[in-house]
């Protein structure tokens, strides 16, 4: 059975639709790439399925686990399993790193059945994952994401989703301000997460981040509609021709070609 | 005047009651009444009390607190005692100097260092009026902290004045824990002299009452420091009004004044900050900030800074913010599987953090966020 299934997906912002019906089925274990220029609904549908209020669904289904996830809010969300990687992670002055990450913890293996974690245990989870994020451990103390750059705060994203171990992860345009250092660690960090127990969905604008983490499917957005898929080389294809090529007007590219 | 008459009249046989002390506190007490009954309680109509409605307190019948006996007040008090906090300025400074009679005094002799911090408790208990009174004298070059805590049951009115004399070069924190029963009405006054190249912090933490006025003024003088900081943080129908006054009376004065107030249900608040830069006080450099989170759509307030600048060569700022509870910042938390009202008084909190960290004696903090945690909690539910 599919961990996620999304059918004839409509939202809207005020009154002006975004998702003018996205079809799509996830499985455990899979990567799924969602690309497409700028505008076209890529980063509202991670907002979707995470729950924003912003979004009103109008039209449409989402199924995830067997349940309808758009009854959830976004908490309960999170406690089943899903999570966003923000592509502009919010700053929360006054509430530290350490604090907040425990009780996102903590509510989230409350959610999955599992006894909380002392102050202890807690520790050493979260310093072996800074670890391999090569994070800097003063970071605990600091509020969280006020006052980190670009890379930090993308790097902290991809921690959180490592403390946290979801089931399915939507990474939104997590490449965006990385220098490709930064995008190599990022991107280890979720290579080491791919699993058979994970799906993953990486909604990204270009094909640089795909080379990282090689995705199992790519889906191309445009104007609120999936209107190609297929497999990793679609991603190529699009790094070669552009959006272009597929009749797919880009801003951007406009933009860079003027 | 007949209204003026009948308000006081009922504070006439309280004043006559009590047991006659030594001529100069006699004399103080006289002046003090005298001035009461001549201007009576504020209204409305008094720019000073333009948003804060005294009637209930006005109203309202207490019982002025049976004297724990002989009136304390030592003579080495006197050249301090009452000169500074004015009975001009202010009716209910006349009206707790009416009352003259356990004076908490404090001297910190010249160049001492009190390490422990200086705590005085003020308890009051329904149907009473209180007017506790605090002298606290700081030799130069002296350093102390004082935590002021006020606190009761049922419907009271808690009257306080405090007044501090800051020697030349001394360091002083002031701490006023304001956590008084619901139904309390509680008026201050802190009044600081301030001496050169010193150092002087007040911070006032209000939690409690029905109807709150807190008055913190401090004179600076030259190359003084002082800070102002406060939060307030009301609910249901509270109202509190802070007005604060810094006045720089000589050059090189720094002030820096961070209010803070968290408000909800139907509460209203006021925030009022005067600095005042007299002409002699070039080079000052002068801050003040005033924050407000509103969390209902039926809270209110209202928040004026004044600033009277006499002098040229000055830096002041001044801002004031009303907001509420970031959206982003509640979604940020919940999609991390913080359930929604544990995310508000989560960030609630958070708004409130840095006015508690600004808390040096680390006991007390700690005590706040505890106090501050569970108030919010309990707000949010």
């Amino acid at each position: 059975m599919a961990l996620l299934e999304i059918k004839n997906l409509h939202a809207q912002v005020g009154e002006r639709e975004i998702l003018k019906g996205i079809d799509l089925t996830v499985a455990s274990g899979e990567v799924h790439a969602i690309m497409g220029p700028n505008g076209s609904g890529k980063s509202t549908l991670a907002q979707v399925l995470a729950g924003r209020e912003l979004y009103a669904v109008t039209e449409g289904s989402v199924t995830y686990d067997g349940k309808d996830l758009l009854e959830l809010d976004p908490e309960e969300r999170a406690q089943a399993g899903i999570f966003l990687a923000f592509q502009y992670p919010v700053e929360i002055p006054g509430v530290s790193n350490m604090y907040f990450l425990k009780a996102a913890l903590n509510a989230v293996r409350k959610g999955a059945g599992q006894p909380e974690l002392d102050a202890m245990d807690f520790l050493d989870l979260v310093r072996g994952k800074m670890t391999a994020m090569k994070m800097d451990q003063t970071l605990l103390n600091r509020p969280v994401n006020t006052g980190f750059s670009g890379g930090e705060k993308k790097r902290n994203e991809i921690f959180q989703m490592a403390v946290l171990e979801p089931r399915l992860a939507i990474l939104d345009e997590t490449d965006s301000g990385l220098d490709i250092d930064a995008l190599k660690l990022v991107a280890a960090g979720v290579n080491a997460m791919r699993g058979p127990g994970r799906a993953m969905i990486v909604v990204t604008h270009y094909q640089r981040l795909l080379s990282e983490i090689v995705p199992d499917f790519v889906h191309v957005l445009s104007e609120g509609r999936i209107v190609k898929s297929g497999g990793k080389e679609l991603a190529l294809e699009l790094e070669a021709g552009g959006y272009a090529a597929l009749g797919i007007h880009d801003e951007a590219e406009a933009v860079a070609r003027v | 005047m007949t209204a003026v008459a009948e308000q006081t009249g009922l504070w006439l046989t309280e004043f006559t009651n009590q047991p006659k002390a030594e001529p100069w506190i006699q004399k103080l007490r006289e002046d003090a009444f005298e001035r009461f009954a001549q201007v009576g309680f504020p209204t409305t109509r008094d720019e000073e009390w333009r948003f804060t409605n005294v009637a209930p307190i006005v109203r309202a019948q207490f019982t002025t607190q049976a004297p724990a006996g002989e009136c304390n007040i030592t003579e080495e008090a006197e050249p301090h005692l009452t000169r500074h906090a004015d009975i001009n300025a202010n009716a209910f400074v006349a009206l707790n100097t009416a009352f003259l009679q356990d004076v908490q005094y404090v001297r910190v002799p010249r160049g001492k260092v009190f390490e422990q911090p200086i705590e005085l408790t003020f308890h009051c208990g329904p149907g009473q009026a209180h007017h506790p009174r605090a002298l606290i004298v700081v030799g130069a070059g002296a350093q102390c902290t004082v935590i002021e805590t006020y606190e009761g049951e049922g419907a009271y009115f808690t009257n306080a004045v405090t007044e501090f004399v800051v020697g030349d070069g001394a360091v002083v924190d002031h701490y006023k824990i304001q956590r008084e029963s619901l139904e309390a009405f509680h008026v201050s006054t802190m009044q600081a002299a301030v001496g050169r190249s010193a150092n002087f912090s007040s911070h006032s933490i209000s939690l409690g009452g029905a109807l709150v006025r807190n008055d913190a003024n401090a004179t600076l003088s030259e190359g003084t420091e002082a800070t102002l900081n406060g939060l307030y943080i009301v609910n249901g129908t509270q109202h509190i009004d802070n007005h604060t006054i810094l006045d720089h009376a000589k050059p090189h004065g720094a002030s820096h004044e961070m209010y803070k107030g968290i408000l909800d249900g139907r509460a209203t608040a006021v925030f009022n900050g005067r600095i005042i830069v007299r002409k002699d006080a070039q080079k000052t450099d002068s801050k003040q900030t005033n924050k407000n989170l509103v969390l209902s759509d039926n809270a209110v307030i209202n928040t004026k800074p004044e600033l009277q600048i006499h002098a040229d060569d000055v830096r002041c700022t001044h801002g004031a913010t009303i907001g509420q509870l970031d959206s982003e910042a509640l979604f940020y938390l919940q999609s991390r599987g913080i359930p929604k009202s544990e995310a508000r008084s989560l960030l609630t909190y958070a708004f409130a953090q840095d006015i508690i960290d600004r808390i040096k004696v680390q006991p007390l903090r700690e005590s706040l966020e505890r106090m501050l945690f569970e108030k919010l909690h309990a707000h949010s539910k």
